[in-house]
C-alpha cells in the first residue's frame, strides 16, 4: 500500500477549526482514488472532539498532545508537523490556508524541502501519473494555474476555509487514534505570545453566513453604505465589502472580499455597485446564487452572476429592504 | 541594528498571457513597478531608521531591470541596495527564492529584523518570508499590524490573526512581513531623488552568492506549473426587467424560493 494522504487539523482554544473537516471530505476522495488511508494531524493540548476527526472521514488520527502546543507557537508547531513527516513519509499533506496555516505551513514545506501551492480552489490525482494537480488562481486572478510537484514528498496545498464543503459526520466510519509524543528536545520557542485580542462583533460572521450583502464603491459614501447594512438586518444576512470602501475607511478590513480578504461561499451572494474584479471574484465567486444590482450593463460582474438588475442601487435597495421588512410583519 | 527589507519588481498591472501549445504563463508586460505591499515595508524599514538609527538594506532577486525599483526604494531613505540577477535564478519558486534571498542575507550579515511583504501581486503566494524565515532558522511573525518596541536583540508587535490580533514578543534576528494598516509610506524626497541616483548597487550573482546550483531556478524548485486556463466566468446574468418596484418583486420571488427570506 502506498504512502498515507494527511490533513493537518488546526485547532483553536483546544476545539479543532471546522477547516479540517473540509479539508477531511477532500482528503477522502484524494485517498480513495490513490487507495491509501486518509489521517488526520493533531496537534495541541487536551483537544475536545477528535474522535469527530474519524466521523468526518479520517481512517487514522496522529494525536500530538502537549502543553507547549496550547497557544499556536508557531515554532513549536512547525518543528512538531515536520517530525512527524519525517517519521512517516506521508505522500500527500494539506492544511488550511488560516492565518496560522500560511504561516507554518510554509515553514514546514521549507524545512522538508519540498513544494507548496497556496489557496488551491481544487484537487485532484492524475490517473496516470498518480500526483496531486493543484489548482489555484494566480496573477491577480486573472489565470489559474494547475501545479504539481513531481519529485518531492509530501506534495503539500493549502485551501481556504469555505471553498470545499465538509461531508456529513458518518458515525459508523471506523478508525483509530495514534498517540505520538512530541519530542520537542532541541525545540525552542522564540516567540511568546503576551495576549491574544479576538475582534468579533456580534453581526454575523461573514464566511459562516447563507445570506451576504456586498457593497462595492459604486455606494459612494459611508452613510449610503448603511443602505447595505439595513438590509443586511432586515434579512438576518451579513455584510461584505470590496477593497475600495475598506480603503476609504467605510468598512473595517474583517469586511473586506476577495483575494486580499475573505473568501465566502454563500448561497446567496447580493453585489450592489460593484464591478467585479478579477480580485473580488476570486474570494465569492463559488456563491450559490449571485445577484448583481449595478447600473453599468456591461460590468463584469454580470458576467458570473445568476440575476441581475442593472439599475441605480440607491433606488433598488430601500425599496428591497422595505418589501422584506414589510412581508415580516 | 541591520534592517533587511526584501522587496519584489512586479508588473503594475498583473496581466497574463498563455501559451496555447504549452500551456505555459507568459507575464504580462506591464511597467514594472515595487509590489504594493512592500512598499510597507520599506516605509517601517525607514520608520526603525529614524527611529533607532538602525541601517537599512533593500534586497530584490529580480532582473536587471529592477534596479529602477532599488532606485526608488534609496529615495525613500533605505541607506543600501542590493540586486540579485543572475539568469541561473529564472524560474525559481518560492522555496527557491527564499534560498537565494536567505544566502544574501547571509553575505551582507549581521542581520536584525528582516522586514517582507504580505504578498506579491504576480505571485501571490504569500510564502516567501515564512519559508525566508526557514532557511535562516530565525523565527517568523506573519501579518504584523504595528511594531511596538524594538531592541537589540527582541521585538514587541501586533499581528493579525483571523480573529482579531496578537501581541507577540519575538527574539531578533527574525523575519517578519507586514499588512498595508502598519503605517503610511510615504513620498520619496527631492534630496532622496538625488542622492538615489548616485548610489552604487552591487548586482549579486549565483557564483557571488556561493548558492547550491541545484537549489535554485526550475531546478531547484519543487513545484511546476503544470497547464494553465483563463477562468471560467460564463454565468451570464439573467437580467430581471422593468421599473425598479417591478424588478424588485422579482427578486423578492427568486430570493423567496432560494430561502433567503
Ligand atoms: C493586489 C490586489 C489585491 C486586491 N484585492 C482585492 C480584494 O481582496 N477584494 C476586492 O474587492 N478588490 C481587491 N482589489 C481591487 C480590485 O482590483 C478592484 O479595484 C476592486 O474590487 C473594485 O471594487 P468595486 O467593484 O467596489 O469598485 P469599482 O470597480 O469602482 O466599481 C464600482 C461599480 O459600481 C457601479 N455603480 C456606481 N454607482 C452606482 C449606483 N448608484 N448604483 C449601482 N451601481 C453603481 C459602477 O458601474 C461600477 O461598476 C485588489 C487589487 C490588487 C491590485
Ligand atoms: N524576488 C524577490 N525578491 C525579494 N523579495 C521577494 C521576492 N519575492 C518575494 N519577496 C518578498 O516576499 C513577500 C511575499 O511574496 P510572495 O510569496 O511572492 O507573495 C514579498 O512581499 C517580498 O517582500
Amino acid at each position: 500500500m502506498g504512502s498515507e494522504v494527511w490533513i493537518f487539523a488546526e485547532q483553536q482554544d483546544s476545539r479543532i477549526r471546522s477547516v479540517a473537516f473540509e479539508l477531511l471530505a477532500e482528503g477522502r476522495k484524494l485517498a480513495d482514488s490513490l487507495q491509501v488511508p486518509l489521517c488526520a494531524v493533531s496537534l495541541g493540548h487536551d483537544v475536545t472532539g477528535v474522535e469527530e476527526l474519524i466521523a468526518g472521514g479520517a481512517d487514522k488520527v496522529y494525536l500530538v498532545d502537549d502543553a507547549s502546543l496550547a497557544d499556536g507557537d508557531e515554532d513549536m508547531l512547525t518543528e512538531g508537523l515536520v517530525s512527524l513527516v519525517r517519521e512517516h513519509s506521508p505522500q500527500i499533506l494539506l492544511a488550511g490556508a488560516t492565518s496560522l496555516g500560511n504561516s507554518v505551513i510554509p515553514r514546514t514545506a521549507a524545512s522538508l524541502h519540498t513544494g507548496l501551492s497556496p489557496n488551491c480552489t481544487r484537487l485532484e490525482i492524475d490517473p496516470g501519473t498518480g500526483l496531486m494537480m493543484q489548482t489555484r488562481s494566480a496573477y491577480g486572478g486573472n489565470v489559474m494555474a494547475v501545479m504539481v510537484c513531481p519529485d518531492q514528498k509530501p506534495q503539500m496545498a493549502t485551501v481556504r476555509p469555505h471553498v470545499f464543503k465538509k461531508a456529513a459526520a458518518d458515525a459508523s466510519h471506523t478508525g483509530k487514534i495514534v498517540k505520538v509524543d512530541f519530542q520537542k528536545q532541541g525545540v525552542t520557542s522564540r516567540t511568546r505570545l503576551i495576549e491574544a485580542v479576538k475582534e468579533l462583533s456580534d453581526k454575523v460572521k461573514l464566511e459562516e453566513a447563507d445570506v451576504i450583502i456586498c457593497g462595492g464603491r459604486g455606494m459612494g459614501s459611508p452613510d449610503n453604505f448603511q443602505m447595505i447594512e439595513d438590509l443586511a438586518q432586515s434579512m438576518g444576512a451579513a455584510v461584505g465589502a470590496t477593497r475600495p470602501p475598506v480603503d476609504d475607511g467605510w468598512v473595517p478590513y474583517s469586511q473586506q472580499i476577495g483575494q486580499t480578504g475573505k473568501t465566502v461561499s454563500s448561497k446567496v451572494y447580493i453585489a450592489c455597485g460593484v464591478s467585479g474584479a478579477p480580485q473580488h471574484l476570486a474570494g465569492m465567486q463559488t456563491s450559490e446564487m449571485i445577484i448583481a444590482i449595478n447600473e453599468d450593463p456591461t460590468a463584469p460582474i454580470f458576467d458570473i452572476a445568476t440575476y441581475g438588475i442593472v439599475g441605480d442601487c440607491f433606488k433598488v435597495l430601500p425599496l428591497l429592504a422595505s418589501r422584506i421588512k414589510a412581508s415580516r410583519e | 541594528m541591520n534592517v533587511f527589507i526584501c522587496m519584489k519588481q512586479v508588473p503594475e498591472t498583473p496581466s497574463v498571457e498563455i501559451q496555447e501549445q504549452s500551456g505555459t504563463v507568459v507575464r504580462g508586460k506591464g511597467k514594472p513597478v515595487i509590489n504594493p505591499s512592500d512598499l510597507y515595508a520599506l516605509e517601517e524599514g525607514v520608520r526603525l531608521k529614524e527611529a533607532h538609527g538602525c541601517r537599512v538594506s533593500v534586497i530584490t532577486m529580480g532582473p536587471p531591470e529592477a534596479e529602477e525599483s532599488l532606485r526608488e526604494a534609496l529615495a525613500l531613505g533605505i541607506d543600501q541596495a542590493y540586486l540579485l540577477c543572475d539568469s541561473q535564478f529564472d524560474g525559481s519558486d518560492t522555496l527557491a527564492t527564499a534560498y537565494v534571498l536567505s544566502r544574501a542575507v547571509h553575505k551582507i550579515g549581521e542581520p536584525g529584523t528582516i522586514i517582507c511583504g504580505r504578498q506579491s501581486t504576480d505571485g501571490s503566494t504569500g510564502q516567501v518570508a515564512a519559508q525566508l524565515a526557514q532557511w535562516l532558522d530565525m523565527p517568523f511573525a506573519a501579518l504584523v499590524n504595528r511594531i511596538e518596541e524594538v531592541s537589540e536583540d527582541r521585538i514587541k508587535l501586533r499581528r493579525l490573526d483571523d480573529e482579531g490580533y496578537r501581541t507577540v514578543e519575538m527574539s531578533l534576528p527574525g523575519v517578519i512581513s507586514v499588512v498595508k494598516e502598519i503605517n503610511e509610506p510615504r513620498l520619496p524626497s527631492l534630496r532622496g531623488l538625488m542622492q538615489s541616483k548616485k548610489a552604487k548597487i552591487p548586482v549579486w550573482t549565483a557564483a557571488d552568492l556561493k548558492v547550491d546550483p541545484a537549489r535554485i531556478g526550475s531546478k531547484g524548485s519543487p513545484t511546476r506549473i503544470s497547464s494553465a486556463f483563463f477562468p471560467d466566468r460564463t454565468r451570464q446574468a439573467e437580467l430581471l426587467q422593468g421599473a425598479p418596484a417591478s424588478q424588485v418583486d422579482q427578486l423578492i420571488d427568486r430570493l423567496r424560493s432560494a430561502g433567503a427570506i
